[in-house]
């Protein structure tokens, strides 16, 4: 698509450019004005209580919810509308799927395809959507699968699937459209706590690889190692944003402390019962 | 009670099954009963089943069998799916304008009963309109204030020939079937996971292509079931064709045969058999339609534990 000379982002600038982003449902105001950049091959934390619109926002980078206000560019184009000299356009349907397999979603709750085996959903949008040869799409499945560490699994379906193993095909379902930008929405939160690893495992191969990612998330240790940049949200805005030492050990603002401080709580509860079921 | 001690640990279980007295009484009344029907079936000759095998091979029966009623079912119930999907999409658009044409549809044709609607198609239609013009819409009224010799008529259907045949019979079965079918797909599209139609999108499925792909497969879990049972009422509504009329069906010949001839119960019997054979197929097919769409739902799911809500309101 072309660029239009207003565009804030391009080559050398942000993949993604989210300005003043608003959405309410119902005259309820979940996103006030989000302001964020994802630089390319950059790895994008989102912290922030439940209900801060976390969701809501990976949901607006592609469309799977309108903004009211404000405005998104993924790769130098505007997310859903065509502006023509100020005026904008909605784009139809077509388009606004033409934005949507540049993005890769992971979801909380996987969302595989139930009636396909996990080869056939990765094989499905590169057959469908880009109208890849079916031989070239199962080969590169077939790799994708032993990415993830599931290269024995092609034929099985997602309910014979451990939790972290389906959500490991739901990445490699999202790869296989060679994404610009993955968006994760607490890739791990549904899972039993000894299956988080192996996906988290998977994540940070992706970004080693250079991937850009903005990943919804409540593991801290994941925000740690491997984000860039960490954002902090609560309440539908941006509190504070930052590399993630300054952010997670040294909180600037209140929110955000007593926000890690429950986390950590949280986490060593957590450490507490694992190592507690371990000697029982 | 008192626990026995630990040292005394208990071995294989070798229970006593509960009693159930209640089965056996049932079994005996029930195996009474079939006695006493196959004793009458055997004594008394106007059963005559000898005359109604003798009539369910009949050419004129068998040639009802095959027309109205297996290709009339067949026809109707393409027709009705079809349709009935069609319909449940226009249901769920977020257009306003084919979601009331969608619900007027069912409206009126859930309404009406089948055999009038077929009486009005074979007998009322073709005397409203003999015959149908395909063309531009008011194409003759506009050729007619113009004076011009062509009047953009492309294509015209004799309703009249038409409203007799089988085919008006299984279109009109096919329309009202449909709206039933819509609701049974409507339904089935409902209990997909919204989800699977968001995840598709943001593969960058265009809507048709997750619908067809994605959605009505799982839906049809939903949907093949309530559709057997509908598949085997049309079965039995075929007999309505009479009322187009349409004489080549299953339950007119053997009636007809029976009031000839006075064999009134052979000829119910006859037709009864039947009816119960089509029926004892479409099952078997149905086992296999469901084992079909159900891959994939076979297993249990594993269980999905939703860890810890995020961070507030938690203590
Ligand atoms: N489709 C919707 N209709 C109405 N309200 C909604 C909808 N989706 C989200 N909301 C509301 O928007 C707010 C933010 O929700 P969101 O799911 O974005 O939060 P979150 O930060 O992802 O929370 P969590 O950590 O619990 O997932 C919530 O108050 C929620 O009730
Ligand atoms: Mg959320």
């Amino acid at each position: 698509m072309t660029t239009s000379d207003s565009t804030p982002t391009g080559d050398g600038q942000p993949l993604v450019r989210a300005l003043n982003v608003m959405k309410s449902f119902h005259g309820n105001e979940v996103l006030k004005g989000i302001d964020l950049d994802v630089e390319r091959g950059q790895v994008v934390c989102l912290l922030g209580p439940s209900g801060s619109g976390k969701t809501t926002f990976l949901r607006c980078i592609n469309q799977l919810e309108s903004i009211d206000g404000g405005r998104i560019w993924v790769d130098g184009d505007l997310v859903g509308y065509r502006d023509d000299k100020g005026q904008l356009h909605h784009l139809n349907d077509k388009q606004v799927a033409a934005q949507r397999r540049e993005i890769g979603m992971v979801f909380q709750r996987f969302n595989l395809f139930p009636h396909m085996t996990a080869l056939e959903n990765i094989c499905e949008a590169p057959i469908q959507v880009r109208g890849v040869d079916r031989k070239k799409a199962r080969e590169r499945a077939l790799d994708l699968l032993k990415q993830v560490g599931l290269g024995d699994k092609p034929a099985a379906y997602p309910a014979q699937l451990s939790g972290g193993q389906q959500q490991r095909v739901a990445i490699a379902r999202a790869l296989a459209m060679d994404p610009k930008l993955m968006l994760f929405d607490e890739p791990t939160s549904a899972l039993d706590p000894e299956l988080v690893g192996d996906v988290l495992k998977v994540m940070r191969d992706l970004a080693d690889q250079g991937m850009t990612m903005i990943v919804v998330t409540h593991e801290m240790g994941f925000a740690r190692d491997v984000a860039d940049h960490v954002v902090f949200m609560d309440g539908g805005v941006v509190v504070e944003q930052g590399r993630p030492a300054d952010v997670i050990n040294n909180p600037q603002h209140e929110r955000t402390r007593s926000f890690l401080k429950r986390m950590r709580t949280e986490d060593e509860e957590a450490a507490a019962d694992a190592a507690a079921a371990a000697e029982g | 009670m008192t626990t026995p001690t630990t040292d005394d640990r208990p071995g294989l279980i070798d229970a006593r099954p509960v009693p159930h007295p209640g089965r056996w009484v049932a079994l005996a009344i029930i195996v009474i009963l079939i006695a006493m029907m196959i004793s009458s079936f055997v004594t008394n000759p106007r059963w005559d089943f000898a005359k109604a095998f003798e009539i369910m091979v009949q050419t004129p029966v068998l040639e009802g069998l095959v027309k109205g009623t297996i290709v009339g079912t067949i026809g109707a119930m393409v027709i009705g799916i079809i349709g009935g999907v069609l319909i449940a999409i226009l249901r769920l658009s977020t257009n306003p304008v084919l979601r009331g044409v969608s619900f007027v549809y069912t409206w009126f044709f859930r309404g009406i009963p089948r055999l009038v609607l077929l009486a009005m198609i074979g007998s009322g239609i073709g005397f409203l309109y003999s015959k149908v013009d395909f063309g531009v819409p008011f194409g003759q009224q506009f050729a007619s204030w113009l004076g011009l010799s062509q009047d953009f008529t492309f294509f015209t259907l004799n309703v009249n020939q038409f409203s007799s045949t089988l085919l008006a019979g299984i279109v009109g079965l096919g329309l009202s079937e449909a709206a039933y079918m819509a609701e049974i797909a409507r339904a089935g599209i409902l209990s997909v996971d919204k989800g699977q139609a968001e995840a598709a999108a943001a593969l960058g499925m265009s809507r048709g292509k997750a619908m067809r792909r994605i959605v009505l497969p799982q839906a049809m879990r939903v949907i093949v079931p309530p559709t057997g049972n509908e598949a085997i009422a049309m079965v039995k509504d075929t007999s309505l064709l009479s009322a187009i009329p349409i004489i080549t069906e299953l339950f007119y010949q053997t009636s007809a045969i029976g009031n000839r001839t006075l064999l009134i119960m052979p000829a119910f019997v006859a037709a009864t058999i039947w009816y119960l054979l089509i029926g004892s197929v479409m099952m078997v097919g149905q086992y296999f339609l469901e084992k079909r769409f159900g891959r994939g739902f076979g297993t249990k799911p594993t269980n999905k534990r939703f860890a810890r809500p995020a961070g507030a309101g938690g203590a």
